[in-house]
């Protein structure tokens, strides 16, 4: 049995990522993913896993490296933050095309500009279509236990594709959190050897990542899409067995005191936690309030959100991350546009808050509520809201 | 050749078959052809070196020809042939 130790979170995770027998790295740092690089790379000089660190040039060189050495059947982590990220983008769906379970971590970080190093969603939101399984994790247990489910998730063989696991930046990966660490046996036990679907290799000739024209491409993306919504069913299996192994269980959607809310909160990564803070409180008051917290990014957990949903007379989403110009944050349109068939649908809100690692505090969440209990005559359903601006 | 449906695409789209590109015809794709006028030609060969899909061919006589299943009618061997003895033509 692991004993409860405590650790910096983005260590942590390096330390997680080094008991799953990875062959290679490709990271290139950058805050506040940094620590998750520093460490990865000191396991790999000090002699503690027995991998190839690259060092490489720039993010777009991380994942490049990370693509071809999947390629070739190698076990292939990367990790990365903000700017990384975009400059990673043009290659997020050739990874998933070619169908790579590369792992990588998303230490969340707001995107330039202005330049800001802070914690909000802005860097992984234009990543969303880029056909990768994306993950939101709330406290350190959880970004640990991530780093190693991801692994077995996207080397299934009936998902073969990437997984990124977003790990707010800050919030988590510089906090000094307790947490249980799985021990070498047991992530063996968990964890198999990768099988992969081809790999490059002289003696077989393959060619992957081929042309094809217009009379095959949309078939293509068509197997892409089913690749990814059919993933769902090994997530779903592979963290109840991690729940069998471990006690610790995980759902595409989670929720609190939300079987009998009347106003309901929907949150993604560690606000969750200071949310459901909030929902303590007004249940002392008597509000019938209740949390929901999305784990499960892509694919888009729809039935499971309807579920969560369908008793609440009120819904508030809350997104990190701004859809200039659009129908209010990423996640508001998501969530509206799963209840949009729905003969019940909650008045649904959207507060965009937390931009650029501004502190949100239980009051915050609390004057969310508040906010739309007072509109009893559902003036401001359907619209957004940045939370807290000055006007 | 039957185009397959999306369930059939092997994982990743992985080429199995090395070569197998041989298959698809480029020379689908050419509106213009090149024709070579042997009593210009040279036989310098440099046609063939810059012919970007390799389909330029050398006969016996030592003059050449382009491999019209793959020319894509380009016209970088009419622009390189310095003696001038290819003209791209249009195809009917």
């Amino acid at each position: 049995m692991a004993k409860r130790i405590g650790m910096e979170v983005a260590v942590a995770v390096a330390e997680a990522v080094g008991l799953c027998d990875i062959d290679m790295a490709a990271v290139y740092p950058i805050t506040p993913q940094s620590h998750i690089a520093e460490h990865l790379s000191d396991l790999v000089a000090d002699g503690k896993i027995n991998a190839e660190f690259v060092t490489v040039e720039s993010e777009h060189s991380a994942m490049s490296a990370v693509i071809g050495a999947s390629g070739t059947g190698a076990r292939s982590y990367t990790a990365t933050s903000s700017q990384g990220l975009m400059l990673m983008h043009e290659l997020l769906p050739i990874a998933s095309a070619m169908r790579l379970p590369i792992t990588m971590a998303i230490a969340n970080r707001a995107v330039s500009g202005p330049l800001n190093i802070l914690n909000d969603h802005s860097d992984i939101m234009p990543q969303r279509d880029s056909g990768w399984i994306s993950i939101f994790v709330e406290n350190a247990q959880e970004a640990i236990d991530m780093s190693i489910i991801a692994f077995k998730i996207a080397e299934h063989k009936d998902v073969m594709l990437p997984v990124n696991i977003n790990i707010d930046g800050f919030q988590l990966t510089h906090m000094v959190e307790p947490f249980e660490m799985p021990t070498q046996e047991e992530v063996n036990k968990f964890l198999p050897p990768f099988v992969p679907h081809a790999t490059l290799h002289p003696a077989k000739p393959v060619t992957m990542g081929a042309f094809a024209m217009s009379d095959y491409f949309a078939e293509i993306m068509k197997a892409k899409n089913e690749a990814l919504k059919n993933s769902k069913k090994v997530i779903l299996e592979v963290w109840d067995e991690w729940a069998k192994l471990f006690g610790r269980g995980y759902k595409p959607v989670e929720t609190y005191m939300a079987e009998d809310a009347e106003v309901l909160m929907l949150t993604m990564g560690s606000m969750g936690e200071t949310a459901q803070m909030a929902i303590d409180a007004l249940r002392a008051k008597g509000v019938k309030a209740g949390l929901i917290k999305l784990r499960l990014w892509r694919p888009f957990p729809f039935e499971e959100i309807k579920a969560a949903i369908k008793n609440a007379k009120k819904l508030i989403v809350t997104d990190r991350a701004v859809s200039f110009g659009g129908p209010g944050g990423p996640v508001f349109s998501e969530i509206k546009s799963a209840l949009y068939a729905e003969t019940h649908r909650p008045a649904i809100y959207d507060y965009i808050y937390g931009l650029g690692g501004r502190d949100v505090p239980v009051s915050d969440f609390i004057g969310m509520f508040e906010r739309v209990l007072e509109d009893t005559g559902n003036k401001l359903v359907d619209t957004y809201e940045f939370w807290g601006v000055r006007e | 050749m039957a185009l397959k449906t999306w369930r059939e695409l092997p994982t990743g789209c992985v080429v199995f078959e090395p070569g197998s590109a041989s298959e698809y015809h480029t020379g689908s794709w050419r509106s213009q052809r090149p024709v070579w006028n042997n009593q210009k030609c040279i036989k310098c060969g440099i046609c063939y070196v810059y012919c970007p899909e390799g389909c330029v061919q050398q006969s016996e006589d030592g003059f050449f020809q382009a491999d019209m299943d793959y020319c894509k009618g380009c016209g970088i061997c009419a622009h390189e042939c310095w003696p001038r003895a290819i003209t791209m033509i249009e195809e009917g």
